[in-house]
């Protein structure tokens, strides 16, 4: 089965029944997308469906055929991170790191939507992400910086 | 998961054939339930390995549309197209606030109502609106009224090759819409319920083994007595302890918000 991801054709064989999930991590080798708890309650495994965000965990990979998948490795152009990717590092909004591929794409997503959102938008945006270091305050603030 | 075989068919019709010559076949939608439990193996589809069938993309089983004096919904229609369709805006706004309530972004691009309703959790967060709307459920060979439609724990009307291809809705109803969770997203429900005035109808879920309609509370409703309606709710209901709440706060919840519910349509 044949999708795109990050811009680049791709393909896998097996099951189109297995998840998403599995087929980004084990056989593309794009580890960038987490599992946390693998049934679509944290975000961690957060993924772009033809540009809406979808948990990666809770998608069968043969769902994808034809489709853009994007994920955290493609939010970066020409080696440097994206402007979202600065604010993150440069506000502090990560620690240990795992829900932060997933808060990148929601946050990617609603900002893409929203040019100038509230932090009311911002949480209810990133409500379906976790995070279980920092408390949200510095996330939030980090996607609110990228507000143009 | 390796071993479950993966069906895509192109057309409804090619979905139905698939569905029917496919023992142990289960249909996938958006897989924001299926997707669990074929991966925790709480569900194998028989025979061994087994197969699912994938709906998500078929053009029929999508869209809002006006279908005489109801408004039409397809089974594999995500929440975020019910949530962005100013027809359901317009006339089914209850299910438009339950679908807002559904997860978070990443579930409603993918949650749908043909879902929902085949998963039949006693939690599902749509089900007391398809009740409180007297909405029908329209499959490949019949409708199905909603109130037939919940057989027990997780069991319903549907034929064993029987697909869910829409729902649909009469136009020009008041419904009320309350859920309670433990957060405002990516909560499963502790109570959750939809409310008419005219006619009497009190749908509530997480209550019972089943979504369920309180038949004692919707006749004193139908009387014009709100008090007794609140008041009667009580032995409609039959909730338990579990891992989310209790059955006293369940017990103490429904009342309240039933009382706000009523409160809130009589005074539109």
């Amino acid at each position: 089965m044949r999708f795109t991801l990050n811009g680049r054709p791709v393909s896998f064989e097996g099951a189109g029944s297995r998840r998403l999930l599995d087929v980004l991590r084990e056989d593309l080798h794009q580890t960038g997308t987490k599992e946390g708890c693998g049934e679509g309650e944290c975000g961690a495994c957060s993924v772009l469906i033809d540009g809406e965000v979808v948990n990666s965990c809770l998608v069968a990979a043969g769902q994808v055929e034809g489709c853009d998948v994007t994920t955290v490795e493609g939010l970066a152009t020409n080696g440097g991170l994206s402007p979202l990717q600065r604010a993150f590092i440069e506000r502090g909004a990560a620690q240990c790191g795992i829900c932060t591929p997933g808060m990148l794409l929601a946050a990617h997503v609603l900002l893409q939507r929203m040019r100038r959102p509230s932090a009311d938008d911002v949480r209810e945006g990133l409500a379906g992400n976790l995070c279980r270091c920092t408390g949200y305050t510095k996330i939030i603030e980090a996607v609110l910086s990228c507000a143009t | 998961m390796r071993d479950v075989t993966y069906l895509r068919p192109r057309t409804l019709s090619e979905a139905v054939q698939l569905y029917r010559t496919t023992p142990g076949c289960r249909p996938l939608a958006g897989g924001t339930d299926l997707m669990v439990m074929l991966h925790a193996r709480t569900l194998r589809p028989e025979p061994r390995g087994g197969a699912v069938l994938d709906l998500w993309s078929l053009a029929e089983l999508k869209g809002v549309r006006r279908h005489g004096d109801m408004l039409e919904i397809g089974a594999a229609e995500p929440y975020t197209g019910i949530i962005g369709s100013t027809e359901a805006e317009q006339h089914l706004p209850a299910l438009v606030a339950a679908a807002r309530t559904i997860g978070a972004a990443q579930i409603q691009n993918r949650g749908t109502l043909g879902g929902n309703l085949a998963n039949a959790s006693p939690a599902g967060d749509t089900l007391p609106v398809l009740l409180a709307y007297d909405a029908v459920v329209v499959t490949d060979r019949r409708a199905i009224p909603i109130d037939r439609f919940f057989t027990g724990y997780r069991k319903t009307a549907l034929e064993s090759d029987e697909l869910i291809t829409a729902v649909r809705f009469p136009i020009g109803r008041q419904v009320a819409f309350r859920k309670v969770g433990t957060r405002a997203a990516q909560a499963i429900s502790k109570v959750v319920m939809a409310v008419s005035l005219a006619p009497a109808r009190i749908a509530i879920g997480s209550v019972a083994e089943l979504p369920i309609r309180a038949t004692r509370a919707e006749a004193a409703l139908a009387r014009g007595d709100t008090a007794a309606a609140v008041a009667a709710v009580a032995a409609d209901i039959r909730p338990i302890d579990d891992v989310r709440s209790t059955a006293a706060y369940r017990r103490a919840v429904t009342q309240n918000v039933l009382r706000e519910l009523l409160d809130a349509l009589t005074r539109r």
